[in-house]
């Protein structure tokens, strides 16, 4: 009971300071956890996400501009397809299914995308799963001016079936750049967790032939989605487009393709760890300048328990220990931190690019920062206990006569 | 059961010579014998009882308590010693202010051989009359009652001698005479020695037992002109 006893009641002593060092601590491994886990998660998340698909064949360019604006619904399209080149890939016996998907229009900032019905009712957007329409919904008509909403663009912008709406030209929001065709909403899909929740969806005739697109084009598309049957039809596929042609860019594998922009962006990953860890430590280093300060006010009462028969490793513990309870203190606060934040970030990127993060899932950093910060701020304890380790005893507890 | 021979302590003066301020040929006290000391601000009795109680480690000479020969042993084992053979109570009590009344007197019990014992912290609480404030902070007691808690403090390790530096110094003469009836009374009950150091005459009086620590120490004699 002794060594808890005065652990507790010097922090009691020293409430103001404790709660602030604590809190300091708190945002510090908030802070660590957070950058970790959106680090480690996004990515994960980002090189897990194909919409169900092998690959993408696009214009000639960038295989990363591609996925992003394929598969992520990011990005300016590289340019088109022609409809014959769409056709020969459809036809390819070495593809399993081929979903050509045109853009270039937004409603209020979230993207028109025009597909195939194909894509909603064969294709498995993730192992198991296929887009799913809310109760009183249905597919659009290919023919017809219609659409079928995302579940987050659709509670974003309020739209229900029946609801009508008006596109607009660009990828980006213009209010100016109305088109004239409406269209009404038959559909709203269920949520999928993914980027085709912030897209509504168009008979790809629909946008290709809307007033003020390039007539020459209308029968163009952005990209075509596909499925391979086998994985070694992806490097043919790859020797026959990117090696061989040079109209056409196949972008394979999906994840791979994003695990390298990952990489290239990786030194902005270094620099936030390297903000992380310097707070960490910053966060140790107050709860030393805290004890140390506190010190010269608490050698009296380290003396009198020496006085009393403690030993000098007893007195050292105590004031490790208390360096060590508040670093723990801290760190469970930070978890509550970590939490507010990594919520915050996670409908930022969902709201930004549709992946979703799932900020209750466990992640070994969530017991491990908390255990290396209240290690840290134990280590950092040991000044002022080496400190307490050397109190001249006769010296504090009175004046020599 | 406190053997005291050729006791040697000298500190560094400002001029960096050493300046003796403790030496005591030969010192003893039976157990249960309670004796007083009477001595000068000055004249080096705190730090004699220091010596006693292994805070302070003698230059040279020997310190022998219950047998066991404190000079002798390292500082863990002289700590252990103090906290199981030793009570100590101080002129300005040296309550520790975080803690309450119990807690004060569990904290000096548990670094003894005993470990803290609940029922015998109150047990002594309640024999020193504080039985009723057990759980309030020493800025909450009246500086009587808190030379009250110093006092059960001190005896609650059941030592085997009681070392007293002043400690009435700090009291009205009223809250004096009671203190030194209780610590007296305590020490007796439990056939704990005493020695207690005053420059007031008015408590020296009391004692059968006195020497004059002027007299004892003969570093005082050779600090004179």
């Amino acid at each position: 009971m002794t060594l808890p006893l005065i652990v507790y009641r010097s922090l009691r002593q020293h409430a103001l300071s404790t709660l602030i060092t604590a809190g300091g601590i708190a945002l510090a491994a908030g802070l660590l956890m957070t950058v970790w886990r959106v680090k480690v998660e996004s990515q994960a998340a980002f090189t897990q996400t194909s919409a169900g698909f092998d690959a993408v064949l696009g214009a000639r360019g960038s295989k990363l501009q591609l996925v992003l604006n394929a598969i992520f619904h990011l990005e300016a399209s590289p340019g088109n397809v022609a409809a014959a080149d769409a056709e020969a890939i459809r036809r390819h016996p070495m593809v399993k299914a081929a979903i050509p998907i045109a853009v270039g229009d937004n409603l209020r900032g979230f993207r028109l995308v025009g597909t195939v019905p194909e894509l909603f009712s064969s294709v498995e957007f993730a192992p198991g799963r296929k887009y799913v329409l809310e109760a009183g919904g249905r597919l659009f008509s290919i023919d017809a001016r219609e659409a079928v909403a995302g579940s987050f663009a659709a509670q974003r912008l309020g739209l229900r079936v029946g609801s009508v709406f008006r596109p607009f030209h660009g990828l980006n929001f213009d209010p100016k750049a109305e088109h004239a065709e409406e269209f009404t909403v038959t559909g709203i899909l269920a949520p999928t967790n993914t980027p085709a929740d912030r897209v509504i969806w168009l008979p790809l005739r629909g946008i290709q032939t809307m007033a003020g697109h390039d007539p020459k084009a209308a029968t163009d598309v952005s990209a075509v989605l596909l499925q391979l049957r086998t994985p070694t039809a992806g490097f043919m596929l790859d020797m026959l487009y990117n090696k061989q042609g040079n109209r056409l860019t196949f972008a394979f594998p999906v994840g791979a393709i994003m695990a390298e922009l990952f990489g290239k962006i990786s030194w902005f990953d270094r620099v936030l760890e390297l903000v992380a860890y310097l707070v960490a430590l910053v966060a140790a280093g107050s709860v030393l300048a805290s004890i140390y300060n506190s010190m010269s006010a608490r050698q009296r009462d380290l003396a009198i328990l020496r006085a009393l028969g403690a030993r000098r490793r007893t007195v050292f513990g105590a004031v490790l220990a208390e360096a060590a309870v508040i670093g723990a203190l801290g760190a469970l606060a930070g978890l509550a931190v970590h939490f507010a934040l990594y919520v915050g970030v996670a409908g930022l990127i969902r709201a930004q690019t549709g992946v979703v993060l799932t900020p209750w899932a466990f992640h070994a950093v969530l017991v491990v920062c908390p255990l290396a910060m209240t290690a840290l701020c134990a280590l950092g304890g040991i000044v002022p206990a080496l400190k307490a380790y050397r109190t001249p005893v006769a010296e504090t507890i009175a004046p020599v006569s | 059961m406190l053997a005291v021979q050729q006791l040697r302590k000298s500190f560094v003066g400002p001029d960096g010579a050493r300046v003796p301020v403790v030496a005591v040929p030969e010192f003893q006290l039976a157990a249960g014998e309670q004796l007083a000391l009477r001595g000068e601000s000055g004249s080096g009795k705190t730090t004699f009882l220091h010596l006693i109680a292994g805070i302070l480690a003698a230059d040279a000479g020997r310190v022998e308590i219950d047998g066991v020969e404190m000079t002798a042993l390292g500082e863990p084992a002289r700590d252990r010693l103090r906290a199981e053979k030793l009570g100590y109570i101080f002129q300005t009590f040296n309550l520790l202010q975080g803690f309450t009344v119990l807690e004060n007197v569990l904290l000096g019990m548990s670094f003894g051989p005993r470990g803290a014992d609940r029922a015998h912290a109150r047990a002594v609480l309640e024999r020193v009359g504080l039985g009723h404030r057990l759980g309030h902070f020493p800025r909450q007691l009246s500086t009587g009652q808190q030379q009250r808690v110093a006092v059960a403090r001190a005896l609650a390790n059941r030592p085997r001698l009681v070392l007293a530096d002043e400690p009435t110094g700090n009291l009205d003469t009223r809250h004096a005479g009671e203190a030194l009836a209780l610590i007296r009374e305590v020490c007796r009950e439990q056939g704990a020695g005493l020695l207690l150091v005053s420059h007031d005459e008015g408590v020296l009086s009391q004692f059968t037992l006195r020497r004059d620590f002027a007299e004892l120490n003969q570093a005082v004699r050779e600090a004179r002109p």
